[in-house]
């Protein structure tokens, strides 16, 4: 009985599987994201957006600045990245997507341990995940 | 309280009182003409953001809030900002929160994944709605639901009672299907205390609010979590907050891959707030130490009613 209460006293082994992949994601995913704000804001790597001319973008709604900016919406970052500004997108979508990958990697041992029900909602939430993700759900603008 | 605590809360009190009285940041606050913002440097406000979401990152940890729930309803009060960047940026600070907090949590079996697996689905899945209910309605209304979200928050925090240990009689059958339930060492007394939980689908319906609130105003969920999970479903305090810090990891990444699909993220925003509030964090885990809590919570209370009622006059155009 002391033995079961010791043992149930630690995290279980798909807990901790998720911790360390979350945080290695994040430790990645901030290190990114700093080191590429750094190139942006001290001008090291030229900005899509000139830094100057951000103020008169982020008061606008994200409709208009889209529009004026000519930024087009989803994953069309990722043909921008080599500007200083959607550099910073690497880090966000790793910090957005570690979460996701947890998921997927707990399912398949969650199944293994034969706690089918816990396997199959990991795999619904990555499966929800990606679906936001991909930016496939549309929303309407103001 | 030591000197060293009122020293501190008196500079807390001066910081924020300087950076949310600068001449720039009140020049601002009304207008939101595309030209009004550009009468400063650009450097000014990443600067200001950083300074602001530092103080922040103080209130939040001395006051027991998270990072988002500040965030969102001061800075769309008071910074030239659009809502729809503002609620971006939010909710990526409330996740970033949670990403470094998610870890160690899990690793203390502090935060349990049993109990937030499901709880996960459902907020996350109406967080996404919520993203996207927020962005399809006009400004002013999601600023007038902001700032009544805001002071309905504000009298949850002043009226909300906490059971460090809920009587749970019996787990509820759902709960016992899903074997919810855990042990874990109460570090002060060193008692092991074994938990279950009851009223679990009270409990997941609760999380399709509280998954919409947080998508719509890109606030975190922390606030309505911790009751929701302690109060309602009866797990212990710690495993509560746990769990709720390490829920917010989930829930916050689906609304925030809406908002940044949308392209509600602008970087010059978002780190430097990001940095802030990490910064901020860190030290007011150390002010913890020497400052009374109940003190800084009547402040983060006031901070919150202030910025509540500052969102809805703006909402209704005041």
């Amino acid at each position: 009985m002391a033995d079961s209460t010791e043992k149930s006293l630690h995290a279980r082994p798909e807990q901790l599987l998720y911790a360390s992949i979350l945080e290695k994601g994040m430790y990645l995913g901030l290190l990114i994201l700093l080191v590429t704000y750094a190139l942006y804001a001290f001008g090291l790597v030229t900005p899509y957006i000139p830094l100057q001319e951000i103020p008169k973008c982020w008061t606008m709604d994200v409709h208009h600045y889209l529009e004026t900016c000519k930024i087009e919406e989803g994953w069309a970052w990722l043909s921008m990245v080599r500007y200083g500004d959607f550099m910073n997108f690497i880090g966000i979508a790793m910090l957005a997507g570690v979460t996701m990958v947890c998921f997927l990697v707990i399912a398949p041992v969650l199944w293994k341990q034969n706690d089918r029900v816990y396997a199959c909602l990991s795999l619904v939430e990555a499966i929800i995940l990606a679906v936001a993700a991909s930016g496939i759900l549309g929303a309407g603008g103001h | 309280m030591t000197k060293l605590g009122k020293l501190s809360l008196v500079g807390f009190a001066c910081l924020l009182a300087l950076t949310l009285m600068s001449p720039a940041v009140w020049a601002e606050a009304g207008s939101t003409a595309p030209g009004a913002a550009a009468e400063y440097p650009w450097w000014i406000w990443p600067l200001l953001l950083l300074v602001v979401t530092f103080v922040m990152g103080i209130a939040a940890v001395l006051g027991g809030v998270g990072g988002g729930v500040l965030f969102v309803p001061i800075i769309s009060g008071f910074f030239p900002f659009h809502l729809d960047f503002v609620r971006g940026a939010g909710l990526l600070v409330a996740l970033a929160g949670a990403l470094a907090a998610g870890p160690g949590l899990l690793k203390m079996n502090l935060a349990s994944l049993r109990l937030a697996i499901p709880v996960a689905l459902i907020a996350s899945t109406f967080s996404i709605v919520g993203a996207m209910i927020g962005l399809a309605l006009p400004t002013n209304v999601v600023q007038i639901s902001l700032g009544a979200t805001i002071l309905g928050i504000c009298i949850l925090m002043l009226i909300a009672r906490k059971s460090e240990v809920p009587d749970v009689p019996q787990a509820d059958r759902l709960s016992s299907a899903l074997r919810i339930y855990g042990v874990y060492q109460e570090a002060t007394t060193g008692q092991i205390i074994d938990w279950k939980i009851h009223r679990t689908p009270q409990g997941l319906f609760l999380f399709v609010a509280i998954g919409i609130m947080a998508g719509m105003f890109g606030l975190g969920a922390g606030w309505a979590n911790v009751p929701a999970l302690n109060l309602l479903m009866g797990a212990p305090l710690k495993i509560s907050v746990a769990t709720s810090k390490f829920l917010l990891s989930i829930t916050d990444t689906s609304a925030a891959w809406i908002y940044l699909n949308k392209g509600c993220v602008i970087p010059m925003m978002v780190v430097p707030s990001l940095i802030g509030i990490m910064l901020g964090s860190f030290l007011g885990v150390r002010l913890l130490r020497v400052t009374k809590p109940g003190i800084v919570r009547w402040i983060v209370i006031g901070m919150l009613g202030f910025a509540g009622i500052r969102a809805l006059m703006k909402g209704l155009g005041f």
